[in-house]
């Protein structure tokens, strides 16, 4: 019935194979390199930031050399740590977070493991990917035009963003790019999303009930409907705010602005419609980043634990309530906007209900491993790890969701130790985990488990060491976004900063040992049999590396679910999805 | 699979010591500021309790974890077991637990957020505060208890017009005081009423536990009674532009006296 389900030659060349293909595994490895190369930058930013805010008078050798005249000295200035500040943030969310767990992941393995030869919308995918990279390449651009990249954020709130130049250094040229280059990747996300949707709908193959789909697959289904309704309301803001700043309209700006000793030519907008618009995205996009950490982690510690996962259906169902409900707490972000306060209280509850489903899915990992065969490879470790800083994120997450309590911690560290351990930590573990449970199926050879636990040791006590004091920074009130500790109250803060900013280079040093590992293991590592780990799902089924071909026209036929692992009492103690029908006993 | 280093006790030995020293850190010393303000300690008890309540959920959840992980580690001796009603007492301790959240959210955090939204009393003491990059400016109405209109292209800051006032053709303007400094009497009502010349600012004096938005375009009231005399840091929490981190102004609570001196010393 789906002719994309039907095997075709491969093409040939270099550039129909491995550039402009429409091969969802090539398509998938695109962006994973695409999200490799960003998360890279952003991790480099973060360093210079991290060791501006806490040594902000010191001049550091080799920044004037390197940023010229964006820090004189060698210190940064406040304007250009902004802007390093916006694009942190802008790539870490967009280009790692978003299309790392979803697109990497999803383009490789939701064909594979639903049985589908490819996704349905081949061109699509391959168009996607390429849309995504232009948006990337944009928002890099603003580093070289102008006065450099934007310094309103990543929220990028209007009038800040809307009246150009006049408000700052970076809000002309560079924030029209910046917001260009969010169209732009609004667009591919969707673009994406929609071939998710459609063929996890529709390209199953035979005997792949819905009860015996993945939980990755799952996640990455529920993530592309949050970014099919999510991002379309982006793309209008966007629009919108392009408009005010380019083509005299007032959607965002009331009247009587006067910035810089001119009055701006505006009237009638609402600076707090962009919040609503900007984070009725912004909420399920941190779904949309942890969500496919969701099904990974049911998937890999159901694998390493020997164990059927515990609860299927209603980890399943959690995952659509998460999805359901995360369209309608966006105003917690806006508790103290100037947002009338019942509005404040009626969003707290929603919030405090959505982590309901996150408790139970947690309780139900906990429960996962009770009892089980654990085998602590890397990918195992990195799956603990994501359960360990969940739970610290998430109840952290907890006192933010009570107005009153935000009202004392909003925009404070505390804050950014909450999201930076849930969105940064929780979802990069999950990404990890998916690279050295995937990387023998991806390249063929099996990464090294040695220099693995050496990453994972040292990076889950290093993320730890960063993000946990910024949490009693925010208790004590320091505000985030600051270039410099100038306030009295701050100098207390200095040595934690200080500390914090060892740890992160320590941290991030120990990436370079993934980098390493990566890189080494795709030419020397040791050769990959078809199913190292002895997993159940579809993708353990062809050789690794997965061929260009999946399945060579004899689509797998289904028999049984997606964690049948444990309970045989033969040799094997896992039973793959497609395997012949056991005897009766 | 797995190495020989013990990766599992590794993991559980870590995530024990992480918790308690996360426990530790937290409740080593009160990093909040004492409170300086009426509606303040129900905030700080809700904030208490709150975080005792995270706190002993969060200690319970990392040691299952350490000791699930430490406990189950692959044996070829050993079979699985699944966990008896798992799903079960799964759902009823997350139900259980964000029951009681909700409690506290509609018990202790609505009163705690209603207080911050008592409504102006009679006796209070009004306001205005604006935000422009990257200073406040404050304006009390003076005698006649009005404050007079606002005419953006009369903002000069060289001749110290902060706020736009047309002192010599507006009756409400004349007696208006404006200051940098927010001087407050100790225990009176006070209505502050918040606004923005250029961008979006925020109002954050840790110790009168208030954060609020400035928006331009909006007039935002916030209420609160001082209870402590003392000098405390405004801070704009909402980045607004290259010198965010310098936007600061204090307030100085007095007694009521001093107040009115300072009042009378600068009545126009």
């Amino acid at each position: 019935m789906n002719s994309a389900g039907v095997a075709k030659d491969p093409p040939r060349g270099f550039l129909r194979n491995y550039l402009f293909s429409t091969n969802h595994k090539v398509v998938g490895l695109q962006y994973f390199f695409l999200s490799l190369f960003a998360v890279v930058v952003g991790m480099a930013l973060s360093w210079i930031m991290r060791i501006h805010v806490a040594w902000s008078d010191a001049g550091i050798p080799g920044f004037q050399s390197i940023f010229g005249m964006n820090a004189p000295g060698g210190v940064l200035t406040p304007e250009y740590y902004l802007s390093l500040l916006t694009l942190h943030g802008t790539i870490m969310i967009f280009f790692v977070l978003t299309t790392a767990p979803q697109n990497a992941f999803g383009s490789y393995f939701l064909p594979l493991q639903i049985g589908a030869e490819e996704t349905a919308f081949p061109i699509l995918n391959m168009l996607s990917f390429w849309t995504t990279l232009v948006a990337l390449c944009v928002l890099l651009s603003t580093l070289f035009v102008g006065d450099g990249p934007p310094i309103s954020g990543w929220t990028s709130y209007p009038p800040l963003s809307a009246v150009g130049s006049d408000a700052g250094p970076g809000l002309g040229t560079g924030q029209n790019l910046w917001l260009i280059s969010l169209g732009i990747f609004c667009i591919g996300a969707m673009m994406s999303a929609l071939n998710f949707i459609v063929t996890f709908v529709d390209m199953r193959c035979e005997g792949m009930t819905l009860t015996r789909v993945p939980l990755t697959c799952w996640s990455w289904f529920v993530t592309a409907i949050l970014i099919l309704l999510s991002f379309g309301v982006l793309l209008a803001a966007a629009i919108l705010l392009l408009l005010d700043r380019n083509a005299g309209t007032s959607f965002f700006v009331p009247a009587n602005l006067l910035v810089s000793g001119k009055i701006e030519p505006h009237a009638g907008g609402s600076p707090l419609l962009w919040q609503h618009l900007f984070w009725f995205f912004g909420h399920p996009e941190v779904y949309i980043a942890i969500l496919p950490g969701f099904g990974i982690v049911s998937h890999l510690i159901a694998c390493f634990a020997r164990k059927p996962i515990l609860g299927y259906k209603v980890i399943l169902g959690c995952m659509l309530a998460i999805g359901f409900l995360s369209f309608v707490v966006w105003g917690h972000h806006m508790f103290v906007s100037g947002m009338n306060p019942f509005s404040g209280f009626l969003f707290s509850i929603p919030t405090i209900i959505i982590s309901l489903p996150s408790t139970i899915v947690t309780l139900l990992w906990l429960g996962t491993l009770w009892g089980g065969r654990l085998h602590f490879s890397t990918a195992m470790m990195f799956c603990l790890g994501f359960i360990s800083t969940f739970i610290t994120g998430g109840l952290s997450g907890i006192l933010l969701a009570h107005p009153a309590i935000d009202s004392y911690l909003h925009a404070t560290y505390f804050v950014v130790g909450h999201f930076h351990m849930v969105m940064g930590v929780s979802a990069i573990f999950a990404i990890f985990a998916a690279t050295y449970f995937w990387f023998p199926k991806m390249f063929g050879r099996m990464m090294s488990e040695r220099l693995g636990a050496l990453h994972f040791g040292l990076t889950f006590i290093g993320v730890y060491c960063i993000f946990l004091p910024m949490h009693v920074m925010g208790m004590q009130g320091s505000p985030r976004r600051y270039a410099m500790l100038t306030d009295d109250f701050l100098q207390s803060t200095v040595a934690m900063h200080q500390f914090i900013t060892i740890a992160a280079i320590a941290a991030g040093a120990v990436q370079f040992v993934f980098l390493f590992n990566l890189f080494w293991s795709m030419f020397k590592g040791k050769e990959a049999s078809a199913n190292p780990w002895n997993a159940t799902s579809l993708e353990w089924l062809v050789r690794s590396p997965a061929p260009l071909i999946s399945f060579a026209g004899e689509l797998p036929v289904i028999r049984y679910g997606p964690y049948e692992y444990g309970d045989s009492t033969e040799e094997q103690d896992f039973v793959m999805q497609s395997d012949p029908e056991r005897r009766q006993e | 699979m797995g190495v020989r280093f013990p990766m599992g006790k590794f993991f559980s030995a870590v995530v024990a010591v992480i918790a308690l020293a996360s426990v530790g850190l937290f409740f080593s010393r009160h990093w909040i500021p004492a409170p300086a303000a009426q509606h303040a300690p129900i905030l700080d008890s809700q904030l208490h309790w709150t975080l005792i309540d995270a706190g002993v959920i969060f200690l319970i959840a990392q040691f299952v974890l350490a000791a699930f992980v430490w406990k189950f580690r692959a044996d070829p001796e050993r079979k699985t077991k699944v966990f008896p009603a798992g799903v079960r007492i799964a759902v009823i301790i997350a139900v259980v637990f964000i029951g009681v959240e909700l409690f506290s959210a509609a018990t202790l955090g609505r009163r705690a957020w209603a207080s911050m939204y008592d409504g102006s009393a009679s006796n209070s003491l009004q306001v205005e505060a604006m935000g422009q990059q990257f200073a406040y400016y404050f304006r009390y109405p003076g005698a006649d208890g009005k404050f007079g209109p606002v005419h953006t292209d009369k903002i000069d800051a060289s001749i110290g017009n902060y706020f736009g006032l047309d002192r010599a053709d507006d009756m409400a303007s004349k007696d208006d005081i404006v200051s940098a400094e927010l001087v407050l009497p100790e225990n009176r009502p006070i209505d502050l009423f918040l606004t923005a010349q250029d961008v979006i600012h925020s109002f954050y004096v840790r110790e009168l536990r208030v954060q609020q938005d400035m928006v331009p375009g909006m007039r935002i009231p916030v209420h609160f009674t001082p209870t402590k005399v003392g000098r405390y840091e405004a801070v704009c929490t909402q980045l607004c532009g290259l010198g965010h981190y310098r936007m600061r102004a204090y307030v100085r609570v007095v007694p009521e006296a001093e107040f009115e001196t300072w009042m009378r010393a600068h009545a126009r």
